[in-house]
């Protein structure tokens, strides 16, 4: 990483094509429809909704129009305006009413449109919700959740307040959860596990994945909050990613199949609390870990990662840890340079090479 | 509007036990006792006790980093507070919170938010809680005049009117918000006009005078409780302590606090029981000298109580 390279161009491109078989989690045989990621959080939206009369939706644009990404289409007209409650631009108080209504004995899910909007909600997040129960002693809890959309990809060109990847943001904050999931069988459970859980869940939605199709099982489940997923096992390298990188860590692992090398993806699908341990034994394993995180490079999720790996892997490298990460930069506009900023595939399959040659 | 007996000596025990407190607490801070910072309600009494007693109890209150005064106007003992404040395992917050996070939710209370204006949202979030579930309990947040000029503010008292919850939002006017004069902060005089950009009532009463506060707060209140949505209540009072207690306040000169303290809003009361209500003053009297005993052994059992045990350093982040 570093230059804009030629190959890395292109990358954006991949999204579009990548295959929905790259990642299997229903067995055979199992009752299961494909949904989208946003047609799969929507009904877990909806199934949670139908189960539990006290979850109610809250946010911008979120009722007829059905919000920014349209993951709330329909469920205006199912469950009405109280329950689908569109509100002004007021990002401080969707969270600090979210807040309250949870007080109360409520189970509210909030959208704000982007994590980039976020900052305006950043007292009643992580100054009054995330702190609520601990300063009262445990007087309370805070079951809501706060959905927001965030990350980008080659030719969305939504330039530098509509783009970035800020789940770090969150994760720093004790009393919050963070999930970012990677695939519709994810969204879906872990939206279920995030709405029963009585914390405050920050449940970040990738941009580029709304659009990508995979099955999810008809039955109920809820995944659980705490957990890396394995997404693909292997004996060489071990790369450890979220969200959207973790099709782009897919696709490198493909690739290099074919070059006889068994990379192991490890997804951080629920980004805090994290699951050291699947971590850390995975970099056990392997021996060779390659980082990959779409956020910007400075104290980003990578570097944290790498630490992990560090206390409870060390004596067991084989080479050094390398990352991929966002450059430290804004996201540009135009698409020439706004693939400079973000890794692909190929810079993942260069930094799996670069460790297994060390 | 008749008020019965007994809530009016109600009243004048709270704010005789607020001060007591308050006094007691600077007392305890000035000798180290009391870590952190005191923000003392002192001057203030009649604006929390005469909204709290038009409540009921199962109204909530969403307080501020200045919430001793509201927590035992909403009926907080002074044990468990002064435990908190201490630091110790028996307070309200088991010596989480201390002094400007006291919540008392077994009281209504939920919770001395101490970034300004940050309860208005919760409150307004209660208040939808309230309306979704059917339920006709009330939240009022207190806010400071400073609270006011907070995006808190707009977004908070804009949604609660749109959606006419039940939320009386109580503008405390001490006139400061840390060294800085409202007059000089807004270019309004009467902060109960911000209400009218809201479409919601706007009422501004004195606030040292807690038969009008109560008046004017059951009114409000009925209102809110009614269904007919938000209301604006302006009380107009003065904190006589510095923004926090020992604070050199440079700010404003002795003879202004001179000047408001001869509106002391306790000995006023006092006099309108005597003068109006034929409350004898060793009835009073009576009461100052039982909530003194109260304070000395509220104070007593909090010296006495446990710090916190250090391996429970991080308990309650997570449920």
């Amino acid at each position: 990483m570093g230059k804009i390279e030629k190959d890395s161009v292109s990358l954006g491109k991949i999204s579009v094509s990548m295959p929905p078989d790259l990642i299997k989690q229903v067995e055979d045989g199992t009752p299961a429809t494909e949904l989208s990621y946003q047609e799969a959080i929507r009904e877990a939206l909806r199934e949670e909704m139908v189960r539990d009369e006290r979850v109610f939706l809250i946010g911008e644009d979120i009722g007829k129009h059905g919000g920014a990404f349209g993951v709330t289409r329909t469920l205006f007209d199912q469950f009405g305006p109280e329950r689908v409650r569109n509100t002004p631009i007021s990002e401080n108080t969707i969270a600090g009413a979210a807040t309250g209504a949870a007080l109360v004995g409520m189970r509210p899910v909030a959208e704000i449109m982007f994590v980039d909007f976020s900052g305006l909600a950043m007292d009643q997040i992580c100054n009054q919700a995330a702190k609520l129960r601990f300063m009262t002693g445990g007087q309370c809890k805070i079951p809501w959740v706060i959905r927001m959309a965030q990350g980008g990809g080659a030719g969305k060109s939504t330039a530098a307040q509509h783009s970035q990847s800020l789940e770090v943001w969150y994760a720093h904050i004790p009393g919050l959860k963070v999930v970012l999931p990677s695939t519709p069988y994810d969204a879906k459970g872990l939206m279920k596990a995030a709405i029963r859980d009585d914390n405050p869940v920050i449940f970040l939605e990738h941009k580029m994945l709304y659009s990508f199709r995979g099955l999810v099982p008809d039955e109920d489940y809820a995944l659980p909050l705490s957990k890396c997923d394995i997404k693909r096992e292997g004996k060489d390298v071990t790369v450890i990613t979220s969200g959207y990188m973790v099709w782009h860590a897919m696709m490198a692992a493909k690739e290099l199949a074919n070059e006889g090398i068994d990379v192991e993806v490890v997804d951080v699908c629920t980004v805090s609390p994290l699951d050291e341990q699947t971590i850390g034994n995975s970099a056990k394993k392997t021996g060779r870990v390659v980082l990959v995180a779409e956020a910007c490079r400075s104290y980003g999720p990578a570097g944290e990662w790498g630490m992990v790996v560090m206390e409870r892997a060390f004596e067991y490298l084989h080479s050094p840890i390398v990352r991929v990460t966002g450059r430290h930069s804004p996201i540009p506009f135009a698409d020439s340079i706004e693939n400079g900023v973000w890794p692909g595939t190929v810079d993942v399959v260069k930094a799996i090479k670069k460790v297994m040659q060390y | 509007m008749e008020i019965a007996r007994d809530t009016l000596l109600g009243m004048y025990r709270r704010m005789v036990r607020i001060r007591q407190f308050e006094l007691a607490a600077s007392d305890l801070f000035k000798r180290g006792q009391v870590k952190g910072a005191i923000h003392t309600y002192i001057g203030q009494e009649a604006s929390g006790v005469g909204v709290c007693m038009a409540l009921k109890k199962d109204d909530l209150i969403a307080g501020t980093h200045r919430s001793h005064g509201h927590n035992i106007a909403k009926g907080a003992e002074p044990k468990k507070m002064f435990a908190e404040i201490l630091g110790k395992e028996t307070g309200y917050c088991k010596g989480r919170g201390g002094s400007m996070h006291i919540a008392a939710f077994e009281t209504g209370s939920l919770g001395a938010l101490a970034v300004v204006g940050a309860g208005i949202p919760i409150a307004v979030g209660a208040a939808m809680g309230f309306k979704m579930q059917g339920q006709k309990r009330v939240a009022v947040p207190f806010i400071g005049d400073a609270g006011s000029n907070t995006g808190n503010w707009h977004e908070g008292l804009n949604m609660a009117s749109i959606w006419k919850l039940p939320v009386v939002f109580v503008l405390e006017n001490n006139h400061y918000g840390v060294s800085t004069n409202i007059r000089y902060s807004t270019n309004i005089d009467d902060l109960s006009i911000r209400a009218q950009s809201y479409g919601i009532p706007g009422v501004r009463v004195d606030g040292f005078d807690v038969i009008a506060v109560y008046e004017a707060a059951c009114e409000a209140v009925e209102k809110a409780r009614r269904g007919e949505g938000p209301i604006l209540l302006v009380t107009e009072s003065y904190r006589f302590d510095g923004h926090y207690s020992g604070e050199p306040e440079v700010y404003r000169s002795r003879e202004e606090v001179q000047e408001y303290r001869k509106n002391d809003p306790i000995p006023r009361f006092k006099n309108y029981l005597i003068d109006k209500k034929k409350v004898s003053s060793a009835e009073l009297a009576t009461i100052d000298k039982e909530v003194k005993k109260e304070i000395a052994e509220a104070i007593q059992f909090a010296q006495e109580s446990r710090q916190p045990d250090p391996s429970t350093a991080t308990d309650y982040i997570y449920t």
